[in-house]
């Protein structure tokens, strides 16, 4: 691809007399446009499931029935019942009201880290994309670097030099862990975007750097800055939990990893299933939910990926085989030379 | 040629990057646990312990810190990582060596198994895409976002306490002391397979839909038509023409993933009390012994970039052209 074929710098005067840009549809659509990346089953049931925790952390003193701390001693390690539909822990507090406060804990701190990591990502990984040579590379190495070196053990001594790490710390440094994947995938479009025509007549036209980014770059990378952001939250949710179920965080953060680290440390397992099977289930509801979106998003980034099922589907009820290449050649159904 | 040298000067920048994290690691420490330690235990250490434990963790602050990151190296090279202060002021490089094979036996193995398992199931199932394989994606999705730790508390409760066929904690029963006999080597089984199950399991989802995705992708490629077009039996082009292709970008996310994969591992342990490295690093943790958890930190990061380098080494030799071109 080459720039040969594009107006050069020279004929400036003449440039600016055009019209810099074509008709573009109104912001509206076009803001509408930008989720259409979320307009698929997948992604619709991740997000429906997403907003319900999310009501569940906003709404935490409207729905949960008691206090996440308050204690009633008359009633202690009761399975569920009428009155404490997940039953109580140890010291009679309940595990249901634990669970909707807890959603809190969790959300905030996933929501920071990902900003946090998506923002390093979308720095690095664009400016690693888009820059050549050394200082290409050298970012790449970086990236590379983040993404080798374990993140939970990394985390684990970062918390523990802390007495109390507060949730922003905590946030930054599951970010400072988890923004290498983003990068190095937004590194990889971006190489290819620079190439493309657009980018190229942009380039020619003498369009700042800057604005080359933000408005004919960044619009073609949303999807992959979504899907990174969204793998981060996962991550962190993950991480958040793991370093609470530890014990590294302190127990006055509560979220999902301290109801288990409770439940472990006060004897739950094997018997009080009501206290550690629904918080663990929370984390891997609320992960699939991020997941689905996820998926939602790859298939809307690699339409094969989408049409694969159904389009085998299709085929094997008109009797034919996937897995045979010579049948694909029949577009229409003629006379079988082998019944 | 220039493709191996580009990977030993990647790895050999990635070892210095992880080893100066480590030394900058409690210079940035708020408070000095190790100074009141030290203070507070002055007659049990030898002076040499000393010495190399200041140089550790920057309490030789009258040095300049080029000198401190000279010293620092020195002191690596020669495999002295300092003292443990929970462990009876063991060499700390003595004590991550009675933890580590237990790790690598358990952590290795699990994972080496859970990814062929997937890489053979997602290949299959998305060969038969639109089949009756589809239904195990969302298991498979489910699966690769439980928690490592929560699956193995599960799994402690149904096959150890509810069922008894396995022993829930420990590498071996309590009172044995390791040793080559046919009794030893069963208990290790016995009490690694439930821990490996979890790992396998828990790791198990994500691979099965990396390889189904990669499948999917590679199966519209025109050089897989081709070869059926030309009668190759079904079973040569599944394994020759689209797994084959498929599996390169499976290995190289199995490399990236490990360091994940790692982390999780390492919280298992911890559920199963299991003598490895992650149990020791969570215990190093609890009893704020700071020269351990530095040393168990290289250690893990330097086992993740062998790995890593293992899986490069079978990427060059399953595809040609990562060996004729810079990356």
């Amino acid at each position: 691809m080459t720039v040969s074929n594009f107006p050069t710098n020279e004929d400036s005067e003449a440039r600016e007399g055009l019209p810099t840009e074509p008709r573009r549809p109104s912001s509206v659509r076009r803001f509408g446009q930008s989720f259409a990346m979320f307009r698929n089953g997948k992604s619709i049931t991740g997000l429906i499931i997403i907003a319900v925790f999310a009501i569940a952390a906003i709404f935490a003193p409207l729905i949960a029935p008691y206090g996440p701390l308050e204690k009633d001693y008359d009633a202690l390690k009761q399975p569920p019942s009428a009155e404490h539909w997940l039953g109580t822990t140890h010291l009679g507090e309940d595990v249901f009201s634990q669970i909707i406060y807890g959603t809190r804990g969790v959300l905030v701190v996933g929501l920071v880290a990902g900003v946090l990591a998506t923002f390093v990502a979308v720095f690095v990984g664009v400016a690693a994309g888009y820059v050549r040579g050394w200082k290409s590379e050298s970012l790449s190495a970086l990236t590379n670097v983040f993404l080798v070196i374990p993140g939970l053990p990394l985390m684990i001594i970062i918390a523990s030099q802390y007495d109390d790490p507060s949730i922003v710390l905590i946030s930054a440094v599951i970010a400072i862990t988890g923004w290498a994947w983003g990068a190095r995938v937004l590194r990889a479009q971006t190489m290819s975007l620079r190439n493309r025509d657009f980018v190229q007549a942009a380039r020619a036209n003498g369009e700042k750097l800057l604005r080359i980014i933000t408005v004919e770059m960044l619009p073609n990378l949303t999807a992959i800055i979504a899907s990174s952001f969204v793998g981060t939250v996962t991550a962190a949710v993950l991480g958040l939990t793991t370093l609470a179920f530890i014990g590294v965080i302190p127990i006055t953060n509560l979220n999902w990893g301290t109801i288990l680290f409770w439940a472990q440390q006060n004897g739950a397992f094997p018997d009080f299933w009501w206290w550690y099977i629904p918080a663990g289930l929370c984390i891997a509801v609320f992960g699939m939910a991020l997941s689905l979106v996820n998926f939602g998003i790859d298939e809307y980034v690699n339409p094969r990926l989408r049409s694969a099922g159904e389009r085998a589907r299709a085929m094997r009820k008109k009797g034919l085989s996937t897995t045979s290449g010579v049948t694909e050649v029949r577009a229409t159904p003629a006379e079988d030379p082998q019944p | 040629m220039r493709f191996i040298l580009r990977r030993a000067a990647f790895y050999a920048f990635t070892a210095w990057a992880a080893i100066t994290i480590n030394f900058f690691l409690p210079r940035f420490m708020k408070g000095d646990p190790v100074t009141a330690y030290m203070a507070k235990h002055q007659g049990d250490f030898n002076p040499e312990a000393i010495d190399s434990l200041r140089t550790l963790f920057g309490l030789d602050s009258d040095k300049s810190l080029w000198q401190q990151y000279v010293d620092y190296w020195g002191q690596l090279l020669t495999g002295d990582l300092g003292v443990s202060f929970s462990k009876g002021l063991a060499p700390v490089s003595d004590v991550i060596a009675t933890a580590l094979p237990w790790t690598l036996g358990l952590v290795g193995l699990s994972t080496i198994i859970s990814f062929a398992l997937g890489t053979l199931m997602g290949s299959v199932i998305g060969w038969k895409r639109g089949s009756r394989g589809d239904y195990v994606i969302p298991f498979a999705t489910f699966f690769s976002t439980v928690p490592y730790f929560w699956m193995a508390l599960i799994f402690i409760a149904v096959f150890s306490t509810q069922l008894g066929w396995f022993p829930a904690s420990h590498a071996y029963d309590k009172g044995t002391v390791p040793n080559l006999s046919w009794d030893f080597i069963g208990q290790v089984i016995a009490h690694g397979t439930l821990p490996a199950v979890t790992i396998v399991f828990a790791s198990l989802g994500g691979w099965i839909l990396g390889m189904r995705n990669m499948m999917i992708t590679v199966l519209d490629e025109d050089y897989v038509t081709v070869a059926e077009a030309k009668g190759l039996a079904p079973r040569r082009v599944l394994r020759k023409y689209a797994a084959r292709n498929a599996v390169l970008p499976q290995l190289s996310s199995f490399a990236l993933a490990l360091g994940f994969i790692v982390g999780g591992t390492l919280v298992t342990e911890l559920v199963f009390s299991y003598p490895g490295v992650g149990k020791m690093l969570l215990d190093a943790t609890n009893a704020k012994d700071w020269p351990l958890m530095q040393g168990l930190f290289l250690v893990i990061t330097m086992a993740v970039l062998l790995a890593n380098i293992f899986a490069d080494v079978v990427h060059a030799i399953l595809d040609p052209r990562t060996r004729m071109m810079e990356s």
